[in-house]
Order: structure tokens, then C-alpha cells, then sequence
């Protein structure tokens, strides 16, 4: 047994920390991340130049990684530096696309799957393609604004198929998130796409399970900085003549956090390890159910343990508290992802 | 045992909802319903239509212009005022400047301040917190020194809601420092366009503009804006603190908001059917309704107590956590609700997309915001201390 990362997966993560932790600080992230176009162009094009998409492309696609592993050790420092960059798409992308090289090179690919009606499940989707024109339309599909290149699920024939197509034949309204980032809706008219994938079900849920392990680690990530900023508030923060970390009401609090995230930390590794198998399915359901509970604990208690200081827009805290709640809102929430976790106990899992 | 209103009560509780109905304009309805507002001149003109009516200092003695409501009166009006989604009664002159004044103001303050309330010349905000003094309210620092018939303040306060709004602040500073810190605290009057005086807003974590700072520099404030005696301001702090406590359960919020998240689960899809029918979300819903339910007896309980002279100790502790903490619940599952669509920030910009149904888009928000309930007011944790106290003292 070894928990330990391999070297290269451990030096991809000081790259990625020392870059972020240098030029993505929290300042410059607010000042981009709230307003059009909700990310920073410039910053992208440094992480293509790190070969920041190289380690989410397996290895005989010319990539240097795509594992689950791989996914993980660059979502977790995303995470940490609460990057509004629209990475996740490139990597949903990542394993739907047969030539990977544009992706690698920075081309931004977004995936457009949810609807109004069908946030999360890929059985209710209406949006439709007749003779290889599109219609319909996908609502907050993330990094839409952003995107160069479309991959949309879409019904043809009574399948899910998968598209392909340059984000700009699409009609595209982009807004910010709450939490950052860019989002958007996405209108699709009679508009020309290129089939990818007739049946496209099973390798969309595996695309969208490898997203929502991404979001278990970005949320990881993000929840390490919390507990450190906690830890800190709690012991340099004097009130009643004392630190407020001297009050056992606080510690036992603080504790419970502590153990919940390294909970949360074991069922992303459980997850990783399982990609390419089996049980991935089953695995990346059990980490987004538990890390969505995880991470609005974590958000809701960090943010009471500091007070009114937790609430403002000023102190970091509050953008992780509301990016740590959000990440239920992608992929499937807690209760989606439970639902599948009954309906395998069901059949026998 | 009888849980149900008096005839009284049932005609009051009737004539409210029927004025509400005619005299709350449908527009700052509109906004309270869809989390945009109210705006400032929708919180004014709202407490000019009820002061016309009379209502506005309900629970004020008719001597100053009031109509002597007592605990189930006004509950059955912030209830009515909840459920039609009129806008809340700022607090800070009504409901707690006001009782001080009447209580421990000379007759001079009372004359000349309480008909300034109630006609809306005053905007009134609190000035008690302090960047080192939050829970800890006793360890403020803002100084008041005497030079004469003045006093000079310096210091600074925080959280202070609607400080943009208000013309008018009432502080509790420091006017001697030895002794134990709450015998040298005092009640001050302080009026916003002095020179020294500084408001700056702070942005909350979902983007809105409520609270503020307030900096104190050699501000000259007329001894005679003090209110009781010098070094006596923490009597009157526990006394004003007491006022903003009743009421504090919230049920109408609440109730209002169950409400609206039943018929947003009817509307919005899970898994092809209407999310009311998905077991895990109702299930959710049905805990907190039952949890409603028993909570609105509670609060029933300690006001039917307090109506009939009973002495209420600790028990609004009770309804301040469990009452924020079952709204906080309501604001999890109304976000929960819309999926991705909670997402986007809320602008007007993006109304027209109707990304959620009619009067949801401000959801996610809302919860954020309303982290704030548990924390202000006295934090959950220091009303738990209170309660611990009064049960573990013999």
C-alpha cells in the first residue's frame, strides 16, 4: 500500500501551486472572475504554455496523464487558488474527443448537456438534431461564453448523440456565476453540427463522472484553504479575553470540519483510483454525494465559527464558501448522485 | 387547551390582512417577492402608509402616538406583513431607539425624537458592534471624552444596516475605562453629518450593500444627546437588546417561504417528473414543515406568556436559533431547488432569459445572505451561552 503520488504527478502540483499562487492570486481571481468575460484570457494561454491540458490526455493521444489521478492532482490546485478558468470543460472534452491536439494546444472546448428540464440526466434531454441541424436550447452550461468549440449532447433518432461544433453558430448569451466564473445560455436554431458520436449515453457519463471527480477535488482543494484559514482566525481571534479556539464549543466544531474533509479527501482518492474501471460509475456517484455535503458543512461552519467577517465580499472565505455550496449545483447535487447510489443497491450493486 | 386565536384576536388578524392587501403597493411587493429589494424609498414608503393608518409604532404606548399591542398583536402583524411580502419595519428607531428613549430619554429627547421616528425626518442606525467587539459586546473601544457641553468620539463601528440610508446613529462608547469594561460604557446620540464622521459600506458575500463602517474622528457631540446617565449605557444596552429579541422566531418569513418552495418544487423537473414527487427532496421539505410546525407553537407559547405578564428569562434564545436555523434550512432547499439555474448572479440583465421560474433567481443569494441570521443579533453561539447559563445556575 502507498499513498503516496508519483514524482511527476507530485511536481505537476508544485508547478501548478507556485503559478497560481504567483500570478491567480485571490485578488487578482475576484477582479476577473465577476466580471465579463469572467476569466482571464491571458492566464489561459500561461496554463496551455505550462501544458496544463497535456496532463488531462492519455498518453496514446499524445497526452502526458488523463487519469483519474492526473485529474485530481491538477483539479485540487485549481481548486486551492479558486481558478474561474473554464478547465473542466477541456477535460470533459478530453475524453469524448478521438485527435486531442487542438485541446492540448488551448483551443477551449465546452460541453453543453443540461437543460432547463434535464439539469442533470442525460434521459431527459429534448434538445434534437434532424439532418445534422440542431434545436433546442442548453441552460447554464459552464465556460459557455468562453468556449471555441461546442460538444453537445443532443436526441437523434431516440438516442443521445454527441456533436461537435465552433461555439460561434451557436446563439450564446454568457453571464457570471455567483460563485465566478463564466456561464451561459446556449440556443441552438437549425444550427449545422457535426455528429461525433451516435450513441453517445455511456461515454457522456463517463465524460460527466470524470467532471464531477474534478469538482470532488477543486472542492478538496478548496476546502484545505478554508480549514487553514480557519485554524487561523480561530487562533489569533480574541474575544471574551481569550482566542476563540480556547472555547470547546469551537474546537469540537472545528474538529468535526477537520475530520469530514479528510473524509472527503479519502473518497476522491477511492474515486481516482477506480477510473477506467468498473466501479468508476459507482465510485465518482459516492464522492459527489458525499463532497457536496462535505463541502457546504465545511462552507456553513467556517463562515459561523468567523462571524460577519465570513460574510463580507472582502475576506477570501466568503468566494470559497460560495464556490464550495455551488459545486453541488454541477454535474448532479448530493441527492441526484444519492438517487443512484439506491437504484445500483437496488439492482444488486 | 386552546391553540387557536380569540375573536379579538381572529377580527384583528383579519382587519391587517385586509389593509395590507388594499394599501401595500404591488410593486414593492414585487420586489420583497423576488429578493431584488425593497429599495430604500420602498422601506419609506411603506412606513409612511403605516403611519397614516397608525400602525407603524403599534406596539408604542398610545402616549407617544402608539396602539399598545402587545406581544400577539404584533406577531399576528409581522406574520400578515411576512405572508403579503410587505417590506419589515426597520428596526433601528422603531423597535429600539424608541423603547430606550420612552424608558430612560429625558422628556425633552422624547418629545422631540419620537415624532421624528414615526413621521420618517429620522433614519436611525445602531452603533454597538466594533472590528474587536462583536459577541464580545462589553470590549468596545470607541471613546467619548467630555471637553465642556460636548463630548469628542473616536473609535469606529461596524455592521451597521442601512448606515447609507440613515441621517442619525445611536452608539454605545466608552466614557471611562476602569473598572469592569461594562461600567464605563454610555448611550449616545449622534448625528451622521457631523464633521469627523465617516460612513463606508461593506460589500457582502452575495453582492449586495447593507452594512457598513462607521469611523469616528474628533467628532463634537453635544452632552446633551446623551441618553440616561453617563456610564449607565449598558442597562440600556441589555434593554435594547431585549426589544430586538421579540419577535425574533421569524415564522412569517419562514412560513411565506415554505410556501413559495412547495410551488417552485411543483414547477421545476428532476429526472423527467416534478420535483415535489422526487422522495429525497420531499422528504427534505416534510422534515422542515414538521420542524415549521412545532416551532410556530413554541413561539405561540412564549408570546401567550408574555401576553399575559408572564416574565419571559432565556426562552427567545430558543426561538432565535431554532427559528434562524429552520429559515436557513428553507433558504437550502429553495437554492437546492433550481439545480444549475441557481448559478447564474442575479441581474436584471438576465430576467428576460427566465433561466428560474418568476421570483427565484435570487435564491442562491438569499441563502448566502441569510448566513447572516445566525450570526447577528447575538451569534447562535452566545444565545446557547445565555440559555446554558439560566439552565445550569441553581
Amino acid at each position: 500500500m502507498n499513498f503516496e503520488q508519483s514524482d511527476d504527478r507530485r511536481m505537476l502540483s508544485e508547478t501548478l501551486r507556485r503559478y497560481l499562487a504567483d500570478s491567480y492570486e485571490i485578488s487578482h481571481r475576484n477582479a476577473v472572475a465577476y466580471d465579463a468575460p469572467f476569466h482571464d484570457p491571458t492566464k489561459w494561454a500561461e496554463l496551455t504554455e505550462l501544458g496544463l491540458f497535456y496532463a488531462l490526455v492519455s498518453e496514446d493521444r499524445g497526452g502526458m496523464g488523463g487519469h483519474g489521478f492526473d485529474i485530481v492532482t491538477v483539479f485540487e490546485e485549481l481548486g486551492r487558488a479558486l481558478c474561474p478558468e473554464p478547465v473542466l470543460g477541456q477535460l470533459m472534452a478530453a475524453s469524448l474527443l478521438t485527435d486531442a491536439d487542438p485541446l492540448m494546444a488551448g483551443t477551449r472546448y465546452t460541453l453543453a448537456i443540461g437543460e432547463s428540464d434535464a439539469p442533470y440526466d442525460l434521459q431527459d434531454i429534448t434538445t434534437s438534431c434532424v439532418n445534422g441541424r440542431l434545436t433546442g436550447r442548453k441552460s447554464v452550461v459552464y465556460g459557455a461564453p468562453a468556449a471555441e468549440i461546442l460538444l453537445v449532447a443532443a436526441r437523434q433518432n431516440g438516442k443521445i448523440a454527441l456533436f461537435e461544433m465552433p461555439a460561434e453558430n451557436a446563439e450564446i448569451t454568457g453571464y457570471g456565476m455567483i460563485d465566478g466564473g463564466p456561464a451561459g445560455e446556449v440556443f441552438f436554431d437549425d444550427t449545422p453540427a457535426t455528429l461525433l458520436l451516435e450513441d453517445a449515453e455511456n461515454a457522456l457519463q463517463n465524460a460527466m463522472d470524470r467532471g464531477a471527480l474534478a469538482l470532488c477535488a477543486e472542492a478538496l482543494g478548496a476546502m484545505e484553504v478554508v480549514q487553514d484559514t480557519l485554524v487561523d482566525y480561530l487562533t489569533t481571534r480574541k474575544q471574551f479575553g481569550q482566542p476563540l479556539g480556547a472555547f470547546q464549543a469551537l474546537q469540537h466544531r472545528a474538529i468535526d470540519v477537520a475530520i469530514e474533509i479528510e473524509q472527503a479527501r479519502s473518497i476522491v482518492i477511492l474515486a481516482a483510483s477506480a477510473d477506467g474501471t468498473e466501479a468508476f460509475a459507482k465510485r465518482a456517484a459516492q464522492a459527489k454525494h458525499l463532497v457536496g455535503k462535505i463541502a457546504r458543512l465545511v462552507a456553513e461552519e467556517a463562515i459561523q465559527m468567523h462571524g460577519g467577517i465570513g460574510i463580507t465580499w472582502e475576506y477570501p472565505l466568503s468566494h470559497y464558501a460560495k464556490r464550495l455550496v455551488m459545486i453541488d449545483h454541477q454535474l448532479g447535487d448530493t441527492d441526484w448522485h444519492l438517487e443512484r447510489l439506491m437504484k445500483g443497491l437496488a439492482g444488486g450493486s | 387547551m386552546d391553540l387557536s386565536f380569540s375573536p379579538q384576536e381572529l377580527a384583528f388578524q383579519a382587519e391587517v390582512r385586509a389593509f395590507i392587501s388594499k394599501a401595500l403597493p404591488k410593486d414593492i411587493a414585487a420586489r420583497v417577492a423576488d429578493g431584488s429589494g425593497p429599495t430604500r424609498d420602498d422601506m419609506h414608503n411603506w412606513h409612511a402608509i403605516l403611519n397614516d393608518k397608525g400602525w407603524l409604532g403599534g406596539t408604542w404606548p398610545a402616549a407617544h402616538g402608539g396602539c399598545d399591542w402587545g406581544p400577539i398583536k404584533l406577531h399576528i402583524f409581522e406574520e400578515e406583513s411576512a405572508l403579503a411580502n410587505a417590506p419589515r419595519i426597520v428596526p433601528f428607531g422603531l423597535k429600539m431607539l424608541a423603547p430606550v428613549l420612552m424608558k430612560f430619554g429625558s422628556a425633552a429627547q422624547q418629545s422631540e425624537l419620537l415624532p421624528r421616528i414615526l413621521d420618517g425626518r429620522d433614519w436611525w442606525c445602531q452603533g454597538y458592534s466594533e472590528p474587536g467587539a462583536g459577541s464580545d459586546l462589553a470590549s468596545l473601544k470607541t471613546r467619548a471624552e467630555r471637553d465642556g457641553d460636548h463630548y469628542i468620539v473616536n473609535g469606529q463601528k461596524t455592521w451597521t444596516t442601512y448606515g447609507q440610508y440613515a441621517n442619525r446613529i445611536f452608539c454605545l462608547v466608552r466614557t471611562r475605562s476602569d473598572g469592569k469594561p461594562q461600567a464605563g460604557i454610555s448611550f449616545l446620540l449622534i448625528d451622521l453629518d457631523t464633521p469627523g464622521v465617516e460612513m463606508r459600506p461593506i460589500r457582502l458575500i452575495e453582492g449586495g450593500f447593507e452594512v457598513n463602517e462607521v469611523f469616528f474622528t474628533d467628532v463634537r457631540v453635544p452632552v446633551a444627546n446623551l441618553v440616561g446617565a453617563e456610564n449607565d449605557g449598558w442597562t440600556i444596552a441589555k434593554y435594547l437588546l431585549g426589544h430586538e429579541r421579540t419577535n425574533i422566531a421569524g415564522t412569517g418569513f419562514s412560513v411565506q417561504a415554505l410556501a413559495q418552495i412547495k410551488a417552485l418544487a411543483r414547477t421545476v423537473k428532476r429526472n423527467g417528473k416534478p420535483l415535489i414527487e422526487n422522495p429525497l427532496f420531499a422528504a427534505r421539505l416534510a422534515e422542515t414543515e414538521a420542524e415549521l410546525e412545532a416551532m410556530k407553537i413554541t413561539n405561540l407559547r412564549m408570546l401567550s406568556k408574555a401576553a399575559a405578564g408572564g416574565q419571559l428569562g432565556a426562552e427567545p434564545s430558543m426561538l432565535k436559533i431554532k427559528g434562524t436555523v429552520i429559515r436557513q434550512s428553507l433558504n437550502d432547499l429553495a437554492r437546492r431547488a433550481l439545480g444549475p439555474a441557481a448559478a447564474p448572479f442575479p441581474s436584471e440583465d438576465l430576467d428576460n432569459l427566465a433561466i428560474t421560474p418568476p421570483n427565484h433567481s435570487h435564491n442562491a443569494a438569499d441563502y448566502f445572505n441569510n448566513r447572516k441570521i445566525s450570526i447577528y443579533g447575538g451569534s447562535n453561539e452566545i444565545q446557547r451561552n445565555i440559555l446554558a447559563k439560566g439552565m445550569m445556575t441553581r
